[in-house]
């Protein structure tokens, strides 16, 4: 069922409220330099998402999807506004606070998977672990078993260029979920891939978010892949002007 | 993996651009470890020169000679203890390219003042006063050419000739010294001045220089104003100085060695420093993608400043120390060809510690920009977000 926001609210966009919200986004506004102009990307934006939910952001290009998503995942700060995670201000955060709550906190899924082309799958997948205290062998563990999950356990040892595209997205995921963040940020993550590893992957994150529980905000031009969620924003002119309820 | 080997995934990404960049270190590296060396070697004599030595020359210098007469009066001189003197020989053992150090000495009054350096045995003491055309020779001479104690040596004058019209002595060897400091250079012969004195066509009873040890370092001032004042307003007049003054000027008329050194090593390096540094900032540009990944996995700005500059440091550890065995090799080969010039030529540990801190500085100079540059990248910016 679509619900239809209004423009002119107090709020500049409804915020689907949450009884147990992970992240909390109030009155956020962000805008950037183009040479002498100052560009107004998101406007008053509020939201909560729920932990365990699955959001999808759509919208035109241009329209503060990418940039919300970066603002959410603590690579960019706000104008105004503050941004709760788990109840934390990540908005209030120093730049070294901030890395060490990217690394403890959110799971990255890009478009163009962004591997690193020198190191193996599994070096791959373990590259967040570095950041932890755990030791050489629990490492291993984790990485192996993360692997095994997204089933590339007989991926280990290739490089990024001797994996197919589907396959690299799914180094990318397992190298996301690895350090078992709170959210899952996933970036036009088909976006580069045909129909079939589409479609893996989807179900890949349809199955991280049901079956272990993971927060997920992505966004998508596909509107099949926005299927996959528990329910659609979308985004125009750095407003939320609908929000889309889908049955799970 | 560990953070050592995602640096050295990291360097060695494109073998070929790392590999150049190693070999341009490597050339600085060798250059320096050369160069460095040969300057050492060269000053090696001021490095063992006594304190409590004084030198006396013929003030034009030191290549000037002075009469013998001069010997018995500079002993006379009050606070003067030992006193020897010292004539150049200018030798080569068979072919002029076997350039070796030889000099004719008083056999008695030489042992006595350099007795605290070099170990002579009271048997080769006695031949080498005894003998008339016998020879001390040191150990690393004896070694390298092979000489034992009996052999008989012919050695080739560049400077002197006999009466007879020859430029070769034959000489005996009668004892073989070693130094008592490890420091001590042993590469050198000596032989009886009377013997070379009375053969020789020209010069007689001129000698090159008189070394001398006053009783106490304090009274190297007073002595060695006493002796320059004693000859002044004479045919060959002195300047006395320390045995180390001596070595320096010595080595002097080579040239300038350590200021060519510099600027040649300088040189090298810092055009390689342009090299590597620009190699590197392009290879950090090329990964902006990859930085921005890393920051956004939880990787610092620290972090990310670490990975850069270990690369760097990998890079010029790696091209260093390759240099400076490059340069053990040769330093061996100079030893081997031209020994008897550079006689205690090695890279030694303090030209391989201050190589060691150059590569250290090398690798954080080159680095620095390049690292600044990622660790202030914003993540956004790095990957196309905005």
């Amino acid at each position: 069922m679509a619900e239809r926001f209004d423009p002119a609210s107090a709020t500049g966009g409804a915020a689907p409220a949450a009884a147990h919200g992970l992240v909390s986004i109030r009155h956020v506004s962000k805008s950037y330099e183009r040479g002498d102009q100052i560009v107004q990307v998101l406007t008053d934006i509020n939201l909560e998402i729920a932990r365990g939910d699955f959001v999808a952001l759509m919208g035109p290009s241009g329209s503060g999807k990418s940039t919300l998503l970066n603002l959410v995942a603590g690579i960019d700060k706000p104008d105004g506004g503050s941004i709760l995670v788990n109840g934390e201000d990540i908005t209030s955060l120093s730049e070294g606070d901030l890395a060490g709550w990217r690394a403890s906190s959110v799971g990255f899924i890009f478009q163009f998977y962004n591997l690193m082309p020198v190191l193996s799958a599994y070096e791959n997948v373990e590259l967040p672990l570095l950041l932890t205290g755990l030791s050489g062998r629990e490492r291993r563990e984790r990485a192996e078993l993360t692997l095994g999950l997204v089933g590339l356990a007989d991926r280990m040892d290739h490089r990024p260029n001797e994996l197919s595209g589907g396959q690299q997205q799914r180094v990318a995921i397992a190298r996301a979920i690895v350090g078992d963040p709170l959210l899952l940020i996933a970036d036009e993550p088909t976006g580069d891939l045909d129909r079939t590893s589409a479609f893996e992957i989807l179900n890949l994150l349809d199955r991280l978010n049901t079956e272990l529980g993971k927060t997920i905000v992505m966004v998508t031009h596909d509107p099949a892949a926005a299927r996959y969620a528990r329910r659609v924003l979308h985004l125009d002119k750095g407003k939320f002007i609908e929000n889309t309820e889908l049955a799970a | 993996m560990n953070y050592r080997v995602l640096v050295r995934k990291n360097l060695f990404r494109h073998k070929l651009r790392a590999s150049l960049m190693i070999v341009c270190i490597l050339t600085a590296f060798a250059i320096f470890g050369v160069l460095g060396s040969i300057e050492r070697a060269v000053n090696a004599g001021q490095d063992v020169a006594a304190a409590d030595r004084l030198v006396v020359v013929n003030k034009i210098n030191f290549t000037q000679p002075l009469p013998i007469a001069y010997f018995d009066r500079v002993r006379a001189i009050e606070g003067v203890q030992q006193v020897t003197h010292v004539n150049w020989f200018g030798g080569y053992y068979q072919d002029p390219k076997n350039s070796l150090v030889v000099m004719a000495v008083d056999p008695t009054t030489y042992m006595d003042v350099y007795g605290n350096e070099l170990d002579i045995s009271s048997a080769a003491r006695q031949s080498f006063i005894r003998e008339r055309t016998g020879a001390l020779v040191g150990d690393a001479m004896a070694k390298k050419w092979g000489w034992k104690v009996g052999d008989h040596v012919p050695i080739t004058s560049s400077i002197f000739t006999q009466k007879n019209g020859s430029s070769s002595w034959d000489f005996t060897v009668v004892g073989i010294f070693t130094g008592k400091k490890p420091e001590v250079d042993t590469n050198f012969m000596v032989f009886q001045y009377d013997y070379f004195n009375e053969t020789r066509a020209l010069g007689k009873d001129q000698i090159g220089w008189i070394t001398l040890r006053t009783a106490s370092p304090a009274l190297n001032d007073r002595v060695a104003r006493t002796i320059d004042q004693m000859f002044a307003n004479s045919p060959y007049e002195t300047a006395t100085d320390t045995e180390k003054a001596f070595s320096k000027a010595f080595v002097a008329q080579f040239g300038n060695i350590a200021l060519i050194v510099e600027l040649v090593v300088g040189a090298a390096f810092v055009t390689i420093l342009m090299i590597v540094g620009n190699t590197l900032m392009m290879s950090v540009r090329e990964r902006t993608r990859e930085i921005g990944v890393l920051k956004s996995l939880g990787f610092s700005g620290g972090r990310i400043l670490r990975l850069v500059l270990g690369e760097s440091i990998l890079v010029a550890l790696t091209g260093g120390l390759a240099g400076l065995g490059l340069a053990v090799l040769f330093i061996v080969a100079i030893r081997d060809n031209v020994g008897g010039l550079l006689p205690k030529i090695i890279l030694s540990p303090e030209i391989a510690l201050l190589g060691l801190a150059l590569m250290l500085g090398f690798g954080i100079v080159t680095g620095l920009i390049p690292a600044l540059n990622a660790m202030r990248l914003r993540i956004a910016v790095a990957l196309g977000r905005n």
